[in-house]
């Protein structure tokens, strides 16, 4: 006994006594070494039970060493923040002040409320959810689902933001090696010595894989771990190596694309705050190696859940690695032969063995008598039947196999168990790979490859430390070659002396768990599936393992049934009387282990989730006092507030203002494609509803651009520069697709003409000054442009020089005023802003924002596609049938317009709505109705798609989206809503100057 | 993430840089105006769903701006080939699914 744990056995494992570290479990403190994990370290201090089940509130224990753990997850504290649920003991590292805490119990781990859903358990059998909730409806809202919610589940989600920082990278190499075991590192180190980039992962803190629980081997004359620690490293010293402890590839993507986690500073007692908590690499590989080892199967009978039972292979990891006995008294069950060296190597540190129990009867290769040899009662043909204790195991129940012979009761405080041992094919699932079963070794081992990648050792079925180390070698060198050209013979050679008995295992249920037993044999300890429960599923006629899986949700946890899977398929083969190639294999899907979506999401957070784009003059508009509405990434100024003023009063006013005296608006978002070449005009004929060949220089064009289909994709402002050049507008949002939809006609359908297309949005600023006064104001910083109503009317385009810089002056309007839209250069947009803002405010000039924007084009009946329009809405249902060339013999859409369905009458329309009662604004959105009072389901007719307060109308006015709404001019329809139905009157979609003579002003 | 071979640049690039742009060898009408609503349908509406080769459109959006074509394996997601815009529809037999290991 030492001062870390009263089961730290002296003179075993590999951590250093004096390196002591005092951590807290469910706020008790204890003393581990440096290098142990939680689970080590628990269990140093006779600390079996660390959890709760998920849904039967069992008690639980550590079942391994490593990251398949699905029973120890446990929560980590370090700050109010940082709370990290579900975390497997077996992983995380301990270091001084670790505040971990035990999940899913109330109130204590010791006495746990929720326990009573073990004994409830009948109501929990495979899919309950879809049978015992069924009835009464209501039932479930407030009983039910409060309740379930309740009891099931693990850790609790952390409620604060995560203040860590997770860092990613991008690298290429040529072989990647997933896993550092003995096959891993020979890959390494015959694919580096070629000269090739490699890289190394492994998902624990140290490289060695099995070979740091294993004692029998001898490669290079030393000790398996040496040997291990010797190889990283020489791997570590080369330059064309990079070897990553800590990282777990979880994720194998296309074309060798594989995702790497690599855990930083969670193990680090203060980290530098530097430090991020993990890192992302998102690696492309040449080549892949999988050499990711095999997992040790659990023996499926009664009571194999209690805390002191685990797998044989983590006993000995915890002996020989952290010199932690698992018990004083360990009992071992077995179906394999690995399970022997575990019960010898603790009978030689002095820890009794009462019996090893071994199903089969004759173990072929002579570990029996080795373990007879040293006074270990081996009795073979024998199974456990049960385990005795309840928050650790107490004793097991040993029977023969076959026959009827008086069960004994050995009392134990720990038991080991093996099935065997399943390879680990995730990575090769992952990538596709097609597994195929082993019929001789009843294993799923990699099949048909569908990636440059190869598995090599315990993954690949290849059994022996010997053929895994010689497979490695091979392997590695032939990747090396094939990844990069010139990479020379590596001659890396290992001499493996001694090496473990891995054979024998059986999968499914083991005696004593068969049908019709009333006992809880779990299969899928994570989420509490017992044998039963899949024979249930196939009773109930769940014939294949996909839905056996989301039927008892066997293998679906966050350890994804890496235990579980091949009991669970066996079982359900054995009930459907099929073998198990038959029943099939479920996929593997990354991530391998748990991911956090911390080290996914990375630096994609907060201020760097999206870009934000803001105009060239949002600084002034900033001082100007405009709160700022987000239009995709775009910041615009919504409204301009004074003081006293809600943004009801401010729209108002803004309103009154522009109309009477004048505005100013920030137009700059506008999308801007600079069409150009001598065959431009037709393409815009060709692009757009309206006609453009004849388009003056120097004129506007309102255009309407359709997809085939013949429905509104866009709208916007074209201007012809010249002959062979157009200034075309789109909408704020539409920018980016317009410009596509116009390169794919331009590069593919109409490749003939000669046309170049340049998106200009962002080159230039764009300043509306709209209102009776706009002329007065711009005109003295205008130069080379005559604004004479006569010499630049409206619809007109000019170059020239707004404040001695080079403009492109649009005479167009938005609002129904009179008005110019004024184009500089983006670098000089705040400058002539500010200058025009300095003559007009005094002249009573407002700037507006765009909601302002918004409700002075509804008073015109101007739509907004996407707003007023919704990808069913044609130019003919918009009212915009004048915009639809009738000469033109093509342009997009042209045949869909003629569809049968779109020429119809009676289609959905936008037209006009005034309100009743003269002031309530309806809802955007909301739904019309003909008669309130028919039945519900009501028939709707359509809906409201723009409604704002007119301030200039003194009453409310709306948009509407209405059947046969052209037809429907005066009718009063209905808006029903959740406290009333509002009356309404079908009017046109111009409320304001219907006559337009104010646009000439 | 898939690497896509552009022809035009002649090089793999990620797929983040590219956008996928339906199905190729759909050309659109040079009498649109004049077509039935049958041959309309044909061209705008019915898509081929194979399990295995399939023609697509791409754009090197976020690089040379170009539309290509690929052929695309279905079931393996793999890149068989790309061309350029107004090549000839290749003829190609079905690759072998996947490759056994060296």
């Amino acid at each position: 006994m030492t001062a870390a744990g009263i089961n730290r056995i002296a003179g075993k494992g590999r951590l250093t006594p004096a390196n002591t570290v005092r951590f807290t479990f469910d706020d008790k403190s204890f003393t581990g070494l440096a290098g142990d994990t939680l689970a080590s370290a628990l269990i140093a201090n006779n600390v079996h039970l660390v959890g709760r089940s998920f849904k039967y509130h069992r008690p639980r224990g550590v079942l391994s060493a490593g990251a398949e753990e699905p029973s120890a997850l446990v929560g980590v504290r370090r700050d109010a923040a940082r709370r990290a649920p579900n975390i497997r003991a077996t992983v995380q590292e301990i270091h001084d002040g670790l505040d971990a805490v035990s999940q899913n119990r109330w109130p204590s781990l010791g006495f746990d409320i929720g326990a009573v859903n073990d004994i409830a358990s009948p109501l929990f059998s495979a899919g309950f959810y879809y049978k015992t909730f069924m009835w009464p409806k209501v039932a479930w809202k407030h009983f039910y689902e409060p309740f379930i919610r309740n009891a099931a589940g693990l850790g609790v989600a952390p409620t604060e933001i995560d203040p860590d920082h997770y860092a990613s990278r991008y690298v290429h190499c040529d072989v990647l090696v997933i896993g550092g075991g003995a096959a891993g590192l020979a890959a390494a180190l015959a694919a580096a010595e070629t000269g090739a980039q490699v890289i190394l992962c492994d998902e624990n803190a140290q490289v060695g894989g099995a070979l740091r629980f294993e004692t029998e081997a001898r490669l290079d004359g030393l000790g398996g771990f040496d040997w291990a620690e010797q190889a990283a490293g020489r791997l570590a010293a080369m330059d064309n190596v990079r070897l990553l402890t800590r990282t777990t590839a979880f994720g194998y993507y296309a074309q060798n694309f594989v995702g790497l986690v690599e855990r930083v500073s969670d193990h680090v007692a203060a980290p530098d705050p530097d430090l991020p908590r993990e890192r992302l690499w998102q690696l492309r590989a040449r080549r892949v190696i999988i050499a990711a080892g095999a997992i040790e199967r659990h023996m499926v009978f009664a009571n194999n859940d209690r805390p002191g039972i685990m797998l044989a292979s983590a006993a000995r990891m915890y002996l020989n690695h952290y010199g932690v006995a698992v018990g004083r008294s360990v009992g071992v069950y077995t179906a394999n032969d690995s399970a022997y060296a575990a019960a010898i190597d603790l009978k030689k540190a002095g820890v009794d063995i009462p019996a090893i129990v071994d199903l089969r009867d004759a173990p072929d290769s002579g570990v029996a008598e080795e373990a007879r040899a040293l006074g270990i009662r081996v009795l073979t043909g024998h199974a456990v039947t049960g385990a005795g204790g309840k928050l650790r195991v107490a004793s097991m129940t040993v029977e023969p196999a076959k026959g009827t012979a008086k069960a004994e009761i050995i009392p134990i405080d720990a038991l080991l168990m093996s099935a065997g041992w399943t390879p680990s094919v995730h990575m090769f699932s992952q990538s596709r790979g097609k597994v195929a079963w082993d019929e001789a070794s009843e294993r799923f081992l990699p099949g048909t490859y569908a990636q440059d990648c190869v598995s090599v050792g315990a993954c690949n079925g290849t059994d022996g430390l010997e053929a895994s180390v010689a497979e490695a070698l091979a392997v590695g060198e032939t990747m090396a070659k094939q990844a990069r050209p010139g990479a020379t013979t590596s001659g890396v050679t290992i001499r493996v002396d001694g090496e473990g008995k891995w054979s024998g295992g059986m999968s499914g249920a083991a005696p004593g768990s068969t049908p019709g037993k009333v006992i809880k044999a779990f299969v899928d300890y994570q989420n509490d599936v017992t044998a039963k429960d899949i024979r249930l599923a196939v009773q109930e006629g769940m014939h294949s393992i996909e839905h056996v899986k989301r039927f008892t949700t066997n293998g679906m946890a966050t350890d994804q049934g890496k235990l579980s899977n091949l009991h669970g398929l066996a079982i359900a083969a054995e009930a459907l009387g099929r073998p198990i190639p038959q029943v099939g294999l479920t996929t593997f899907r990354p991530p391998y282990t748990p991911t956090t979506f911390g080290a996914i999401v990375n630096h994609a957070r907060g201020k760097l989730f999206d870009p934000v784009r803001r105009t060239p003059m949002h600084a002034s508009e900033e001082a100007a006092g405009a709160v700022f509405e987000d239009v995709g990434q775009w910041k615009r100024a919504w409204y301009y507030p004074r003081s006293g003023e809600d943004m009801h009063a401010a729209v108002n006013r803004e309103c009154k203002t522009v109309r009477e005296v004048a505005g100013m608006f920030d137009a700059s978002t506008l999308g801007k494609i600079e069409v150009v070449g001598p065959d431009a005009a037709q393409f815009l004929d060709l692009l757009y509803t309206n006609p453009f060949m004849k388009l003056g220089v120097g004129k506007l064009r309102y255009g309407i651009m359709c997809r085939e289909d013949g429905f509104i994709y866009d709208d916007g402002v074209v201007a012809r520069v010249a002959e062979d050049r157009f200034h075309v507008t789109t909408t704020t949002g539409g920018a980016p697709r317009v410009l596509h939809h116009m390169e794919d006609y331009l590069q593919t359908e109409f490749p003939h003409l000669k046309v170049w297309l340049t998106s200009t949005s962002e080159q230039w600023a764009v300043i509306a000054v709209q209102g009776p006064k706009a002329r007065e104001i711009v005109e003295p910083f205008v130069s080379g442009i005559d604004l004479s109503n006569e010499a630049f009317p409206h619809m007109s385009y000019a170059e020239g020089t707004v404040c001695g810089v080079p403009a492109r002056v649009f005479r167009m309007s938005f609002t129904g005023e009179a008005g110019y839209e004024i184009n500089v250069p983006a670098d000089h947009g705040r400058m002539v802003w500010d200058a025009i803002h300095e003559r007009g405010a005094p002249m009573g000039m407002c700037l507006y924002g765009t909601e302002t924007m918004h409700v002075l084009r509804a008073e015109k009946g101007y739509i907004i596609v996407g707003q007023d329009t919704d990808g069913t809405v044609t130019p003919h249902d918009a009212g915009l049938s004048w915009a639809v060339g009738k000469k033109k013999t093509d342009f997009v859409g042209i045949r869909g317009l003629k569809r049968p369905d779109l020429a119809a009458d009676g289609r959905r329309q936008l037209v006009g709505l005034k309100v009743k009662d003269g002031k309530t604004v309806l809802e955007e959105g909301a739904q019309i109705v003909a008669n309130p009072h028919q039945p519900v389901p009501m028939k709707i007719i359509g809906w409201v798609s723009s409604s704002y307060w007119s301030e200039n109308c003194g009453q409310p006015i709306a948009l509407a989206l209405i059947d046969d709404g052209f037809k429907r001019m005066g009718e009063t329809l209905h808006v029903p809503m959740p406290d009333r139905v509002i009356e309404v009157e079908v009017c046109d979609t111009v409320f304001f100057d219907k006559e337009g003579g104010r646009l000439h002003g | 993430m898939l690497l896509i071979r552009c022809p035009y640049c002649e090089e793999e690039r990620p797929e983040l840089e590219f956008r996928h742009a339906g199905e190729a060898h759909i050309a659109r009408p040079e009498n649109i105006a004049d077509i039935s609503d049958e041959e309309f349908a044909q061209y705008f509406f019915y898509r081929d769903n194979p399990k295995g080769m399939a023609f697509e459109r791409w754009r090197h959006m976020h690089g040379c701006g170009r539309f290509f074509n690929a052929v695309r394996h279905t079931v393996t997601d793999k890149f068989v080939m790309t061309y350029k815009a107004g090549e000839p529809k290749p003829v190609l037999e079905e690759p072998q699914e996947g490759q056994s290991a060296p």
